[in-house]
């Protein structure tokens, strides 16, 4: 097999040219030549992978001409064309790190290439770019080198060779705020009594899921003109016309349905039905007025309480579908709703 | 209350003439079951068939995973209320068939069951492709509603497990464990410098086949109460419902809960296991703050230092989780939760419906929207007419070659919310 072919990128200091008085000078590619740390990593590498070239690039010159210089070594590596693109270690060193995870996140995002990079977890790099590019998390000086290199290394080779990345805490690389199921050590009970345990005796422990900031939507202000108004109706409940012609899954629904109420006055059982996977369908496939009210908002709209139901509701499955999912569907929903000149939607659930 | 285990592994499990268990082996003649099933006029039909780990099986669409037990000394009899009479159980010694299951299989709703497969991927996911499963696929009666067939599903698993568990009465158990919890009194007496910790355990009462029984009791009726740990190993909990397989508890998991069996663990080493508190799940709002108010309550009123809140289904119950968590934290009383999470596909999404900035200690049973592929199997026990349906799966699940493209949601117990395997995420 082929040597998997990596690209180096590293700072002034790390090429032995110098310190910050040496931080202002432009970049510079250095074909078939290993530097500094990516001796180590060559020979980390051992058979199986080799640094190709290296690009070296004073801090100062990389942040103050940021989109010149990244154009520049973009056009670098596009023409070296490697497997991997590794920069760094970058350790504490702030306008390195941002430089690290600059370059990295671009090569990944626009040229496709796989790229890594290492930085200690209070870089300010860390938290710009880990959600980008694979950021090993590496101790805070160059004194941590040794250890930075063999980890980088090892992921480096897996990643590489398009092995599966397990979960963060499993591989090393800062938690990009993707979920990854990955099988752990001791059942998930044995873990909540370690916790527990840790957590009465006031001892470090840390938590599987940290807590998300919670979106939260504020309602509109009510609806003044009711017997004006046009109201919709929109469902998680999964009520379908009969047969589900969208084929809205059961669970963790891939897409909502647009169907039309023009001339139904009574939801039955011969021509809705609920698509939902989980509850108890049988009510709602006897009358699924019941989790779309519409017999209620004609004979609301007939008593003249509300102006009129709008002619086409729409519907989705609210059974282990993700919140981005949702939120998509009904940013899309909403959109078209203002389009139609609808005033006001009635929300059912299950 | 004092309740000693006594196991029995079951090393093979096999049809004959004489229903018997001898030397681990259990002998099953699906005649002398037949009847315990048929006796209800709501199953016209029940097949029987053996699955053993690695074989190259899959069985769906599965309701219940039952661990056959038998009560040989002390009060009362197995599943309580709902098969024996209402005695309180955990005391006095039972009978544990080891290493096997009952699993009941049927198309009760179609789509709100779940896959066990006996071996490839899906059976790194299922606590029960480790288990032999004698399966019992229930045909329902003509016209039969999904709210009548799942009752008369689970009680006639609860009917043949018992049968079962009845054969091992007089064996002597390969191994014998015991469990104890103390007074309230007793207690501090005995561990004063230890931590007071407790269990919650939500059970799953969103009602319409998401349903879980007490002694007999719908879970949706009551008002959250303690219990021994000890008598939900004698099957007091039981299932009756049809939610997403990956993280609903079957009977087995209430009967071995792991929870209760690590706290256990720790009993008079490093904390003192007062009670289990039973909660529930219900849908409307005043319930929930009903039963979170209660919860945190008992918690105060018990002097718990801490306790751990098992889950169980997910989106609606995350509310009760999130209330129950923050409401016990505010007394006072420290709180870890376990949970599963619903990340979407690609792991990018919010996994919980709800949060609260005092869950800060949370053990996760993995995102059930991860997709997998399961390889085309040998054998269906049961029937491959819902996999395309079936909560987790979509129209394209089942693909030309006969592999199944699947959230790992299809997966009986694949992120269970009591902490039973070994998947996590970060």
């Amino acid at each position: 097999m082929a040597k998997i072919k990596v690209v180096h990128y590293i700072n002034q200091f790390f090429a032995g040219i110098g310190g910050e008085e040496k931080a202002d000078i432009p970049a510079e590619l250095h074909k078939a030549e290993v530097i500094g740390p990516g001796m180590a990593f060559n020979t980390g590498f051992g058979d199986e992978a080799e640094i190709i070239a290296t690009i070296i690039c004073g801090d100062s010159y990389f942040n103050e001409n940021i989109d010149a210089v990244k154009a520049e070594i973009l056009g670098w590596v596009k023409e070296l064309a490697p497997d991997l693109f590794i920069a760094g270690p970058a350790f504490n060193a702030g306008r390195y790190g941002v430089a690290c995870g600059t370059i990295a996140a671009a090569v990944q995002e626009e040229l496709g290439i796989k790229s890594m990079t290492g930085m200690y977890v209070e870089n300010p790099g860390a938290d710009m770019y880990k959600d980008k590019t694979y950021i090993l998390e590496t101790k805070d000086s160059a004194a941590g080198m040794r250890a930075a290199v063999k980890k980088m290394t090892a992921f480096a080779l897996k990643y590489a060779k398009g092995e599966k990345i397990g979960a963060s805490c499993e591989e090393g690389y800062m938690n990009q705020g993707i979920r990854v199921n990955f099988f752990e050590k001791e059942r998930g009970s044995k873990r909540a009594v370690d916790m527990l345990i840790a957590k009465l005796n006031d001892k470090p422990f840390v938590t599987e899921y940290p807590m998300p900031d919670f979106d939260r939507v504020e309602p509109n202000p009510a609806v003044k003109d009711m017997a004006h108004a046009t109201i919709a109706l929109v469902t998680s409940g999964g009520i379908v016309p009969k047969g589900n012609p969208d084929h809205i899954e059961s669970s963790s629904a891939s897409k909502f349905g647009e169907y039309s109420l023009a001339g139904v006055t009574d939801l039955d059982a011969d021509t809705f039905e609920t698509a939902h996977g989980g509850y108890d369908p049988v009510y709602a496939n006897e009358d699924a007025d019941r989790v779309l009210p519409v017999d209620i908002m004609r004979e609301l709209e007939k008593e003249g309480v509300i102006g009129k139901l709008h002619e086409k509701y729409y519907a989705t499955v609210g059974n282990g579908t993700a919140v981005a999912s949702a939120k998509k569907y009904g940013a899309e929903i909403g959109k078209r709703l203002v389009a139609d000149g609808v005033d006001a939607v009635i929300l059912t659930s299950t | 209350m004092r309740l000693e285990i006594g196991k029995i592994n079951i090393t093979d499990i096999r049809f004959a003439e004489e229903s018997k268990i001898e030397k681990g082996i259990l002998y099953v003649n699906p005649e002398d079951l037949k009847p315990v099933v048929l006796e209800d006029e709501k199953l016209v039909d029940v097949v029987f068939d053996i699955a053993k780990p690695g074989e190259s099986v899959r069985i769906t669409p599965v309701k219940d995973v039952i661990e056959p037990r038998v009560k040989v000394e002390g009060k009362g009899g197995i599943f309580p209320g709902v098969i024996a009479k209402v005695d309180t159980v955990g005391s006095g010694k039972t009978l544990a068939l080891k290493g096997m299951a009952v699993v009941t299989a049927g198309r009760i709703v179609g789509f709100q069951e779940g896959i066990i497969d006996m071996t490839g991927v899906g059976a790194q996911y299922t606590p029960f492709s480790k288990t032999l499963n004698l399966c019992m696929v229930c045909e329902p009666a003509p016209d039969l509603k999904q709210h009548d067939y799942e009752k008369a599903v689970r009680m006639a698993g609860f009917r043949v497990a018992t049968k079962i568990g009845e054969l091992a009465r007089g064996i002597e158990p390969d191994e014998t464990c015991v469990y104890e919890t103390l007074g309230i009194k007793e207690g501090i007496e005995k561990y004063p410098d230890l931590p007071r910790v407790g269990y919650v355990s939500m059970l799953q009462t969103q009602g319409l086949l998401h349903d879980t029984y007490v002694y007999g009791v719908d879970a949706k009726k009551i008002i959250p109460t303690i219990i021994s740990p000890t008598e939900a190993m004698d099957g007091a909990i039981v299932s009756g419902n049809c939610v997403s397989a990956c993280d609903k508890n079957p009977t087995y998991i209430h009967q071995n809960n792991p929870v209760i069996e690590d706290l256990f663990a720790q009993h008079g080493k490093t904390l003192n296991f007062v009670c289990q508190i039973i909660t529930n799940e219900n849908v409307y709002l005043a319930d929930k703050e009903r039963s979170s108010n209660m919860t945190a309550k008992l918690c105060r009123m018990l002097d718990l230092d801490g306790v751990i809140v098992t889950q169980e289904g997910f989106g609606n119950p995350d509310t009760d989780l999130i209330m129950n968590c923050k409401k016990i934290e505010a007394e006072g009383v420290k709180t870890v939760i376990v949970t599963d999470e619903y990340a979407g596909r690609d792991g990018k999404s919010q996994s919980l419906a709800d949060a609260d900035a005092a869950a800060d200690a949370v053990v996760t049973g993995g995102n059930a929207n991860e997709v997998v592929i399961l390889p085309k199997l040998d054998k269906v026990i049961g029937m491959m007419d819902y996999v395309n349906k079936i909560a987790g799966a979509s129209e394209d699940t089942l693909r030309e070659d006969g592999t199944l493209e699947v959230e790992l949601q299809v997966i009986t117990g694949a992120t269970n919310e009591m902490g039973f395997g070994l998947l996590s995420a970060r």
